[in-house]
């Protein structure tokens, strides 16, 4: 051989092997020894660890449906796969166990777990790196005083080759920044105590934000909305669609599925952050609420005109109701007319029981649909969600009840009434191809 | 006039199309079977058969049922003819007062013709849509537990109509 | 008239029936002998004086018409035979030989129809498939009072076993003397006596030659109980095929030709008034017959059932309503309820005292208001015709309903005719009998076309009358030797009873323009008692003294539920003898045994201790085991419950595992129907233990459908539920079907407890009270 080759072929082998040196560099990460955590730990600090994990929401995703608490084993659906959580109770074998604290922390700020393996980031680690020592402090102390059960995930479902996770140390090179909660004193304390929650544990962002091709949340647009499970997580910056503003108050009582005027109650995904929430100290959900009630910026002219019409009209129809037979939906074209009509009988018969103005009371005394967030939404998804399964307080409890429909209409009379209720009470913007929402929701299994 | 498929026959009923259909099969098919218990979709009395899907019949409007299957429990035997469903619950003697039990039926028989073979989990999470006050639960239970295996064994779903 | 067969077994009842039916020889003699069943007597007595209270007395008086007279002199007649002594009021056969029987007490479910069809089968010597029982009907079955407290066995299968045992004597006479032969030698074989050299003679053939229309003997031929045929077997209950077929069950199946339906709007709260009405709208919708107003009583009738309910949905809409606040602060309803005038006696010991001393272990159990919840609201069709009104009525007490809508129509009592047909379920007095009455009402205002009235479920809900509220103080010492050497206990409680009766004691009897006002209740003597039930523990202890107080107001509307104060009293007693054994460091089944004498409690005890495996038990990270025993109305059935539970503390949440129950009701006849019995009194008493309160502010009452008063699904029942059934040859039936809402009520708190360290007293145990007594996520600020 031409020693020319030979010193080319030893060049390109040497910048391979150094590109895998480095990549074997970025992406390994140490295992850290297993050890015997101590079984108790301050009781205030347990609790306190209580409340950040209620904020944090970890026992919904680590609970699996009808599962133990925390022992794992829910599958959550990304665009690149089925992902399971893990088992964080205290069990040595399947679970947190055998973490040290240093372990847990890593796993929090930097997505490692104990054995240095990557985790995906559907574990919202690029949030979490914002807590502070003294809050995973606490976390731990309550993670670690759970009570332990043996349970290990299902393998992931992942489209080839991500299976493969120091791939995600590529990922983490350009998408995971050390972070740390810098405070603005323009800001009120609560503003401040808001963000640092919101931005961190509490992962807002996580869903509603939207996310690139590479599934890292875009931080150029925070807030702008995104997906989660199947649902919108609707957008809660200035581009937000709702009829009425999240204003703090709003948020305060939403957040904690309190019932409130004028306002529908959490559903889908964020049912079980407001269950977390209601358990939560007020102080730090109004700082939440705070904060959020900020992300969507300074009310603008057009915005205030519309919340004022939908006020106005809700206030009409509880002074004067409607006659008994179903509404005059507006004037569509062509096939919407049609459409909307035959939804609004649907209406009539299914939804103006709870829905309707004016009804005597009873039960059914469910939101008037002017001010529903889901039917002003770019898209019916969310609102086919709560169609086809209702909405339901946790077995046991006193709240708000909606019944589930699924079953009871064909894509096609379900795309009516979508129809129908956009027009009637959604804003002047109709929906398009309802159907390929509807076929998408029921029929590729992206509800629960 | 509404052309509605019950049980295997069409049936036509002059009725205003928002009327549920609970009342449609009470008052003018003169079916027992799907009770009032709340019109509400909390309770599931009234659940019947829509295709191959358990549905509250008290806020299911009769303008989109035509067409398409409806079953109560009369379509899945009679008293001289019990099918699977009705066969497990007389043998299980599941009932108190017994108003619960054809939406009971229904609905398991909604879930038996999907998943022949429920886990206990399955079957509770399932049934948690209809309310028995009485007690009834572990009978109600032990019963759709029997009748999956009747169907299993027979290779049948109960009457086909 | 259609009676609308029916017979289901309610758990409740079927089994104290089926019990009673096949001892009631032996009762019928003891019962009057003042031996044993002295107690069953003057409890049937006492069952009897319940029902006289206001204005059911003259209409019970004036009943029974044609039934002979009841001479005062000579031994009394078993059963309600007493008051209807002549036996064609209880058996009828026709010429072609079909047999007829009747019965005043009514089919609640509880399986009373298919047992008293047992009993008439056994005595008469035929099939049962060949006997028609037609159940309480004022028009042509003898008045049995109200169908309550598990004595439908005593008093009417008591009548109908003698009736039949004497109907089956005289047509054995009379085919004796066709044959010339004595009676001895003939045999009965379904229905055929049969006599020397090949005779037969079917009951047909001889019934036209005797006269049934005769007063009945205090000594009946009864059969050799040791060769019973039909009482004693698990027979199906004969309704099962028919609901699970879709046959016509139910009073709401009822459909008369030109039937018309109404609803009701009821006002928003007690003592609302009606200020203003703009009826036309709704005097134009389709199908709408009659709107209905009588002072506060509003109605719409209409062609077609959601035609009405649109209606009514409609002038809903257009009533306006003057209300006012008169219900407790929900925050202090047992404080609240303290402060109201109560009549106070002391039911055990001589005097009350508080106990002093820094050894005394104190405890305050809570119980707020609780429904029926009857899984289908109540249903009724009137017909008004001819100047009197035939009312369809899943009511308890037809006799008693008919004086009530009697009074409330200013009627004669022999005007008015109320037909039992079942309902679902009611545990007790819910709105059936308002229903009954609203649709009398509506009836005498469209004579000659049935009525069909349907509460809606936020009616049922908001108007049906609860269960009582009640509080409890539990004070006690235990002594140097382990034994509770002191014991107070003080209960309060308003009413479990305010049953018409008296037409003040129907909601449409409050509305209509003249209303009639409620009557002021008295407390049910004990040893049944209300409030009081159970309040006497059947434990040997040191010093002991009860104290009852009887709140006679009644700021929301009571009645009685369940068990009535049994449950709250066991819950309690119960859970203090799981919070004193605590203190004396003694195993809670243990420290039961110790205080028990009585043999039947201590098997109980020890049973369900063993099948439980209570000494084996293995503890683990979450899960208590508790234990309870009471006897219900200290002298009714023993029962005993363990169970095991696991407790979520983040969440609160109770997963409750096994239970296992002991049970004796003295003979057992149908074993399957005390294991339906207990099973179900177990999983609604989880329910309510679990989950139940009424909520309300201080005008409205809040929970109007199952998402504001949420109950019992699926996912939360038991993993498993086991009776073990102690049967008592010889020994009289006793009631059962309301014998484990109290013990499972304890067991759970007691389980609870022994699962977090941690005691709550307050019912429901629910998710936020376990939450706030476990403290781990307190809210602050």
């Amino acid at each position: 051989m031409r020693t020319r080759t030979k010193s080319r072929i030893v060049g390109v082998l040497g910048v391979l092997v150094a590109l895998i040196a480095a990549f074997i560099a970025l992406a390994w990460r140490s295992a850290i020894d297993p050890v015997r955590p101590p079984g108790s730990f301050d009781r205030q600090l347990v609790e306190r660890g209580a409340q950040l994990e209620a904020i944090g929401d970890c026992n919904t995703c680590h609970t699996a449906p009808g599962g133990r608490s925390y022992a794992g084993g829910r599958g959550i659906r990304t665009p690149f796969g089925t992902v399971y959580s893990t088992n964080i109770t205290p069990d040595y074998a399947t679970g947190l166990g055998s973490w040290s604290e240093q372990a847990f922390v890593r796993a929090m700020r930097e997505g490692v777990d104990r054995e240095g393996r990557h985790l995906y980031p559907v574990f919202p680690y690029d949030h979490f790196n914002l807590a502070r020592d003294e809050d995973l402090h606490a976390l731990y102390a309550f993670l670690m005083t759970r009570d332990p059960v043996s349970a290990s995930a299902p393998g992931n479902d992942l489209m080839f080759p991500l299976g493969f996770r120091p791939l995600l140390a590529g990922w983490k090179l350009v998408f995971l920044h050390r972070r740390q909660f810098q405070e603005q004193a323009s800001q009120s304390a609560e503003w401040n105590r808001g963000a640092y929650l919101a931005e961190g544990i509490g992962h807002c962002g996580a869903c509603h934000t939207p996310r690139n091709a590479l599934g890292a949340v875009r931080r150029d647009k925070p807030f702008a909305g995104g997906q989660a499970e199947g649902w919108d997580a609707p957008a809660l910056d200035a581009s937000s669609t709702a009829p009425l503003s999240w204003t703090r108050e709003r948020l305060i009582a939403y957040l904690q599925n309190v019932v409130f005027p004028g306002q529908g109650i959490p559903a889908g995904p964020m049912l079980p952050v407001a269950h977390n929430l209601a358990i939560v100290p007020d102080a730090d959900v109004k700082a939440i609420a705070t904060y959020i009630a900020s992300v969507a910026g300074a009310p603008f002219e057009a915005r205030e005109r519309r919340a004022a019409d939908v006020l106005a009209r809700v206030k009409r129809d509880e002074e004067s109701p409607p006659s008994a037979s179903p509404p005059a939906a507006q004037p569509l074209d062509g096939d919407d007319r049609d459409s909307a009509a035959a939804g609004a009988q649907i209406y009539a018969a299914s939804c103006a029981l709870c829905h309707g103005a004016g009804r005597g009371i009873g039960s059914g005394n469910a939101m008037h649909l002017a001010q529903s967030t889901s039917i002003s939404l770019p898209s019916p998804t969310n609102l086919i969600h709560i169609i086809e399964d209702g909405v339901r307080p946790r077995p046991g409890e006193r709240g708000r009840w909606m019944p589930a429909f699924r079953g009871s209409f064909t894509d096609a009379q379900l795309g009516n009434l979508l129809t129908y209720l956009r027009g009637e009470f959604g804003p002047s913007a109709p929906w398009h191809d309802v159907q390929r929402d509807v076929r998408k929701v029921r029929h590729e299994g992206n509800h629960e | 006039m509404i052309r509605l498929q019950v049980n295997g026959q069409a049936r036509d009923v002059d009725v205003d199309g928002a009327t549920p259909l609970l009342y449609v099969l009470r008052d003018h098919l003169r079916l027992n079977g799907p009770k009032f218990g709340c019109g509400l979709g909390q309770c599931g009395a009234c659940t019947v058969l829509l295709g191959r899907e358990p549905v509250f019949s008290c806020i299911t409007p009769v303008s989109v049922v035509a067409g398409r299957a409806v079953r109560t429990v009369e379509g899945l035997g009679t008293s001289d003819n019990p099918g699977p469903m009705q066969r497990a619950f007389i043998e299980e003697q599941a009932a108190q007062c017994g108003y619960c039990i054809a939406g009971m039926m229904m609905r398991a028989q909604g879930l038996l013709e999907q998943n022949p073979s429920p886990s206990s989990m399955q079957v509770r999470q399932y049934m948690s849509a209809n309310l028995c006050r009485c007690g009834t639960h572990m009978r109600i239970l032990r019963a759709i537990d029997r009748a999956g295996a009747l169907m299993r064994e027979t290779g049948t779903k109960g009457k086909t109509t | 008239m259609s009676a609308v067969e029916q017979g289901t077994r309610q758990a409740r009842d079927a089994q104290h029936d089926a019990l009673d039916s096949g001892r009631l020889r032996s009762l019928s003699r003891r019962a009057f002998l003042g031996t044993g069943g002295a107690l069953v007597v003057a409890f049937s007595l006492l069952a009897r004086g319940q029902e006289t209270l206001g204005q059911g007395t003259k209409q019970e008086k004036a009943e029974p018409q044609n039934r002979g007279e009841v001479p005062k002199n000579g031994p009394p007649l078993p059963g309600s035979l007493e008051q209807d002594p002549m036996l064609d009021s209880w058996i009828r056969i026709d010429a072609n030989g079909a047999i007829t029987v009747f019965t005043g007490k009514a089919e609640l479910g509880q399986g009373v129809k298919t047992a008293l069809i047992q009993i008439a089968a056994e005595e008469l010597i035929v099939d049962p498939a060949r006997i028609t029982l037609i159940t309480a009907d004022t028009g042509q079955t003898p008045n049995e009072g109200y169908t309550a407290g598990s004595q439908s066995m005593q008093h009417s299968g008591t009548a109908i076993l003698n009736a039949a045992a004497q109907v089956r004597g005289i047509l054995m006479s009379l085919a004796a003397q066709r044959f010339s032969a004595p009676v001895n030698v003939l045999t009965v074989q379904n229905g055929v006596v049969q006599g020397p050299a090949g005779r037969t003679a079917t009951y047909a053939s001889l019934v036209a030659g005797v006269d049934l229309h005769v007063r009945a003997s205090a000594q009946s031929p009864l059969t050799d109980p040791s060769s019973r045929r039909v009482m004693g077997t698990a027979m199906h209950r004969v309704d099962i095929p028919g609901k699970v077929t879709g046959g016509e069950s139910y009073v709401q199946d009822m459909r008369l030709p030109g039937m018309v339906h109404a609803r009701v709007v009821r006002p928003p709260s007690y003592g609302a008034r009606l200020q203003g009405l703009d009826a036309q709208s709704v005097e134009r919708m389709p199908g709408v017959v009659k709107i209905v107003r009588d002072g506060n009583f509003l109605a719409v009738v209409a062609e077609q059932e959601y035609q009405a309910i649109s209606a009514a949905r409609a002038l809903a809409r257009v009533s306006r309503w003057q209300e006012r606040a008169t219900l407790p602060a929900p925050a202090d309803l047992h404080a609240s309820m303290q402060r109201l005038p109560s009549k106070d006696k002391v039911i055990l010991g001589q005097t009350w005292n508080t106990l002093e001393g820094s050894d005394v272990v104190r405890a305050t159990y809570r119980r707020p208001y609780q429904m029926h919840g009857s899984i289908g609201p109540s249903c009724a069709v009137a017909l008004a015709k001819d100047e009197g009104v035939t009312v369809w009525t899943h009511s308890q007490g037809v006799y008693p309903l008919r004086g009530a809508i009697a009074e409330l129509l200013h009627l004669p009592p022999d005007r008015v005719r109320c037909i039992h047909v079942e309902g679902s379920g009611c545990y007790g007095h819910n709105a059936a009998d308002d229903a009954g009455a609203d649709a009398a009402l509506i009836a005498t205002r469209l004579p000659g076309r049935p009525v069909r009235v349907q509460w809606m479920r936020e009616d049922e809900h908001a108007w049906e009358p609860y269960g009582s509220a009640m509080i409890a103080n539990a004070q006690g010492r235990v002594g140097a030797d382990g034994r509770i050497a002191e014991w107070r206990y003080e209960v309060w409680s308003h009413s479990h009873s305010t049953r018409p009766g008296p037409a003040g004691n129907l909601v449409a009897g409050w509305h209509v323009e003249t209303p009639f006002e409620q009557p002021e209740p008295s407390p049910l003597p004990l040893p049944a008692g209300g409030g009081d039930r159970n309040a006497l523990p059947t434990y040997k202890l040191g010093n002991a003294s009860v104290l009852y107080h009887f709140v006679p107001s009644m700021p929301v509307r009571v009645s009685a539920l369940r068990a009535l104060g049994g449950y709250m009293n066991v819950f309690s007693v119960e859970s203090f003898m799981d919070e004193l054994a605590l203190v004396a460091h003694v195993d809670p089944v243990e420290f039961r045994l110790r205080h028990l004498e009585d043999r039947r409690a201590i098997d109980v005890v020890r049973t369900a201790a063993e099948k439980f495996n209570w000494s084996g038990w293995q503890r683990a990270p979450g899960r208590g085991r508790g234990f309870a025993y009471a006897r219900y109305k200290t002298l009714a059935a023993y029962a005993a419950i363990a169970m095991d539970v696991e407790v979520e503390r983040a969440s609160g949440d109770v997963r409750v595992r096994n239970v296992v129950v002991a049970v004796d009701s003295g003979e057992t006849v149908n074993p399957d129907g005390i294991r339906n019995q207990m099973e179900g009194g177990v999983l609604q008493s989880l329910s309510w233990t679990l989950f139940e309160q009424v909520s309300f502010d201080d005008t409205r009452i809040r929970s109007r459908d199952w998402s504001t008063y949420p109950i019992l699904r699926f996912p939360d029942v038991p993993e498993r539920v086991d009776v073990h059934v102690i049967n008592r040859l010889g020994a009289p039936f006793l009631g059962t079907g309301e014998a484990a809402q109290g013990p499972t009520a304890a067991a759970l708190a007691n389980a609870i407890a022994d699962a977090t360290g941690v005691r709550v007293r307050d019912i429901p145990l629910d998710r936020e009270r376990l939450r706030g007594a476990l403290g781990l996520l307190a809210r602050a600020g």
